[in-house]
């Protein structure tokens, strides 16, 4: 390591393989100093110059803009922002042709500049030092900073380095003929590209930079040794001019002796290199403030009469550069964008200048002849020997022609720099560059599709599994139903539900026992409006929960009786909510009035124990029993389903807000009201009852958040039981009793609350 | 005695050779075909059944079974030539006359027209649609493989195959075109 600083810093280059020396014509345009041109009539911003993704546009059409204000703002990974490069309004964002060989259209940013040139506020950083590797990163990134040699890869990221870069490379060679861009800037601005230097020496800190020129641009060395004599960590290396010296890779071993491996990226073997017009890019960027907004662009070309350097606004159309510099196009004219070995024919010249825009090339036929008719090869391998890479063209060749991808990849057809050496010494004219070119398209594209591929299967797969996922559970909700109906626990249910009727059956007949309750029920009330008892009031309640706790699991078990038999459903709902209320009316006589208690007294208790603790187990399968049951065909269960509901519901909302006690009182009962009228048996007589029941709970509940209210929950059990008893008689006198028991406990419930 | 240590020794080679393979069998033991995984990549996943099966990889099973390898329109001549190396056979043409080289389509919703039936989204076999019952549905670009399942269900006729656009990282050089430039 110390023996490799030691020999670079005499001055010993390392020469790559293979390498071509075509005329260099620099000496049109280096001779003057570089240009302002006047504004043009528009500037055509594309959103994205630079390897990566767009910029989000944060303007609209219409909008007027200061210079340097930025266009878009950076979203993902690896988009840069763009800015306007002058002051003006925006006419238009539209698709326009792109600065690519296809001109494919690209979402630019039209502006028409107003003619004032306004900046807007800038905040130049006179002391970068102060800065810490964030800030200056951030400020390298808002300012649109894209490599400036060619390929547009965002210096963010590159100056954002994760690896540790032992050597710095400043890429000042220049290799292709006619290009004259970073020697001009060198001359002119060598202080500032120092600077540039010294920032991004700041930010990855190496231990060498070298800054490599080649030996035609004399007074570019001189000015930049000049201007980085006090750094002793920078030096100035001349190299042989030859092209591509100025290939990244190339210029690595040329500088280094060492070699990116196929595949990698120059930060793997610790070293990073920049172009000088992206340095002093930077350096305007944190110095003077001023985003990337212009370039240095060399139009020349023998049908130029004015060659030369110009600082171009990044947008101005290459119409505007070439009549600006005086153009006298031939017939066929061709206008080339970048050098003559790398750039490519542009289709148009209404394109504008982007970030990577270095040269505009505009020859006559003399110069740069049109290439003639493709030969067959002759296997001469004069293209083997002029590759920097080390590859073999004429092997590539014969593969991109006869699409052997596999085969390409085989002959690292990815390490080709596109230089057009090979294509440059070609005796037959072969295209080489251009195979290979579409070959690298067609290899990537085939991965895409691969890719795509890939995961469109995947995508298959899941969704299979997931239908088949989906499948299972119809056929398992199918299956659910009777076997549920048909489980022990189920079984053991139903069993107890009869064997309470038939207890009730024997002790009593049903009517005796209703006339009954009521009778308690009419002398609980005239006790509890005498004396009101807050202890015998408390138990009531608790049995009041139970109570519903209990009803609630007896009539999905009423529900499910129907169900399984079909037969005798009728006789047996009817016969189960008479067993309901029985067992109600038992637990509310036992728990508030003992001395009151009737002659079934103790096996009433008996059967409210055992309510209870069914009740409990079924409230526990209760809620998934709810959003199991599938669509019952049997009105009565729908009509009862929906009854529960609504109970639930009005019970939650008298919960919430309990003194608004009527209005819920109201709803439940107009509900109820169609459901009578419409009745036609004594089915729908037990659904009416059913909703009076679930009116009952909820006022049960209600009576929870209002424990002072005592007597509206009298009302509410008379209002219960009377339709229940009436509804073997006759639905309509059982319709008109539940109505007028309504009306009874709403007159209650007021006075009921006025008293409180 | 020769010929008992002879056969002692022939024996216990043939116990050796026998447990050694008997071992290799189990402990390295092909799941499934092989060959219908390398059919199954090579094969373009559009999943669209135009080889008249439900799916690349049951076509892939078929072709492992002895079907012909020409019924794969989406994967064009490319498919056909890789899948006849693959399995050592003569590349044929596509089957029912196909294009050699298809145009890659990408489903998209004119969704002013789109009544939100959730017709297409059930057909799609790669969930390449979003949308719900009466709210407007939408092509997910990226992972549409332009397979038309989606067109035939689509009671309004709202769904178009539109060509792949290209960008210019799919761009290609067009290298037997004459160039025409005109410079205004």
């Amino acid at each position: 390591m110390e023996k490799l600083i030691q020999q670079i810093k005499q001055g010993k280059v390392w020469p790559f393989p293979g390498g071509i020396h075509p005329p260099g014509q620099k000496a049109q345009s280096n001779t003057q100093a570089i240009k302002r041109l006047p504004l043009p009539e528009k500037l055509v911003v594309p959103l994205k110059q630079h390897i990566g993704a767009n910029g989000q546009l944060i303007v609209d059409k219409g909008q007027s803009v200061l210079k340097g204000q930025a266009l878009t703002k950076p979203v993902a990974n690896w988009s840069v922002p763009v800015h306007a490069p002058t002051s003006g309004v925006i006419a238009d964002i539209c698709q326009m042709p792109s600065a690519h060989p296809s001109a494919l259209p690209e979402l630019s940013i039209i502006i028409t500049p107003d003619g004032h040139d306004t900046w807007c506020e800038l905040s130049p950083v006179t002391e970068p030092t102060t800065l810490s590797h964030e800030q200056l990163i951030d400020i390298i990134h808002n300012s649109g900073i894209a490599g400036m040699g060619g390929a547009g890869f965002p210096t963010y990221i590159k100056a954002d380095s994760r690896k540790p870069i032992e050597f710095f490379i400043v890429n000042a060679v220049e290799c292709e003929p006619y290009i004259t861009a970073d020697d001009v800037l060198m001359r002119e601005h060598a202080e500032q590209i120092v600077k540039g230097i010294e920032l991004m020496q700041q930010l990855l800190s190496p231990t060498l930079t070298i800054i490599g020129i080649e030996d035609n641009k004399p007074q570019a060395i001189a000015a930049m040794k000049q201007a980085s004599q006090h750094n002793d960590k920078i030096i100035v290396q001349t190299v042989p001019t030859v092209y591509p010296s100025g290939g990244e890779k190339q210029l690595i071993q040329l500088l280094t002796d060492k070699e990116v491996p196929s595949g990698g990226i120059p930060a793997d073997i610790g070293v990073l290199v920049q172009n000088v017009g992206t340095l002093f890019a930077i350096e305007q960027a944190v110095y003077q403030g001023k985003p990337l907004i212009e370039r240095v662009v060399t139009v020349t070309g023998n049908t130029i009469h004015n060659a030369g350097n110009v600082w171009a606004l990044l947008g101005t159309e290459i119409k505007h550069l070439l009549d600006c510099q005086g153009f006298s196009p031939v017939p066929q004219q061709r206008v080339v964008m970048g050098g003559p070995m790398m750039g490519f024919t542009l289709p148009t010249v209404r394109i504008g200048v982007v970030k990577t825009t270095n040269c505009i090339l505009a020859p006559d036929h003399s110069e740069l002849a049109e290439p003639g008719p493709e030969q067959a090869c002759i296997r001469c391998s004069a293209c083997a020997d002029a590759c920097p890479a080390s590859l073999l063209p004429q092997q590539l060749q014969w593969f991109a022609k006869s699409k052997e991808y596999d085969k390409l990849k085989e002959y690292n057809l990815f390490d080709c720099i596109e230089c057009g050496a090979c294509a440059y010494v070609c005796p037959s004219e072969i295209p080489l560059v251009q195979y290979y070119r579409v070959a690298k398209v067609e290899i990537k594209e085939q991965q895409a599709e691969q890719v795509k591929a890939e995961r469109a299967k995947e995508r298959f797969e899941l969704r299979k599994e997931r239908l088949e996922r989906e499948q299972e559970a119809r056929q398992n909700r199918h299956k659910r139903k009777p076997a549920a109906a048909k489980s022990a626990d189920e079984k053991q249910k139903v069993a107890d539900a009869l064997a309470r009727v038939k207890k009730s059956d024997d002790k009593a007949d049903n009517k005796s026992a209703v006339a009954a309750a009521i009778a308690r029920a009419k002398a609980k009330k005239q006790t509890g409006e005498l004396e009101p008892d807050n202890t015998a009031v408390a138990q009531e309640r608790a049995a009041r929960k139970e109570q519903a706790r209990a009803y609630k699991a007896q009539k999905a078990e009423s529900n499910e009786n129907t169900n399984d038999t079909p037969a005798d459903d009728k006789k047996a709902a009817v016969a189960a909510a008479i067993a309901r209320a029985k067992a109600k009316k038992a637990t509310k006589t036992e728990s508030t009035e003992t001395t009151d208690a009737p002659v079934d007294d103790k096996k009433a208790a008996v059967a409210a124990a055992i309510a209870r603790a069914k009740a409990k187990k079924a409230a526990q399968n209760e809620s998934n029993e709810n959003t199991d049951a599938p669509a019952d065909d049997k009105k009565a269960a729908v009509a009862a389903a929906i009854a529960r509901a609504k109970a639930k519901k009005a019970a939650k909302e008298n919960e919430s807000q309990p003194t608004d006690e009527v209005t819920t009182e109201s709803e439940p009962s107009q509900e109820s009201e169609p459901a009578a009228h419409n009745a036609e048996d004594k089915k729908k007589a037990a659904v009416a009852a059913a909703i009076a029941r679930a009116k009952a709970k909820k006022a049960a509940k209600e009576n929870d958040s209002q424990p002072t209210d005592e007597v509206t929950t009298e009302s509410e059990l008379s209002q219960e039981s009377e339709p229940v008893s009436r509804n073997a008689e006759d639905k309509k006198k059982a319709a008109v009793a539940a109505a007028i028991a309504r009306a009874k406990a709403k007159k209650r419930q007021q006075e009921g609350s006025d008293q409180s | 005695m020769t010929l008992f240590y002879a056969l002692l020794a022939l024996g216990s080679l043939a116990l050796i050779f026998g447990l050694i393979l008997g071992f290799a069998a189990v402990r390295f033991r092909v799941q499934g075909s092989p060959i219908v995984e390398q059919i199954d990549t090579i094969l373009p996943q559009t999943q669209c059944g135009q080889c008249g099966y439900p799916g690349c990889r049951p076509y892939a099973e078929a072709i492992a079974n002895g079907d012909e390898i020409n019924k794969c329109p989406p994967g064009g001549e490319a498919t056909v030539k890789k899948l006849a190396d693959l399995m050592g056979v003569e590349a044929k043409p596509l089957a029912g006359g196909e294009q050699a080289e298809p145009v890659k389509t990408v489903a998209y919703i004119r969704e002013d027209e789109c009544i939100g039936c959730t017709k297409c989204i059930q057909a799609c076999p790669v969930d390449a649609i979003v949308g719900a019952t009466r709210q407007m549905h939408t092509v997910l670009i990226d992972e549409c493989t332009g397979c038309d399942l989606c067109v035939e269900p689509c009671p309004v006729d709202c769904i178009d195959m539109l060509p792949v656009e290209t960008t210019k990282q799919t761009w290609k050089w067009q290298l037997d075109a004459i160039p025409v430039t005109q410079i205004d």
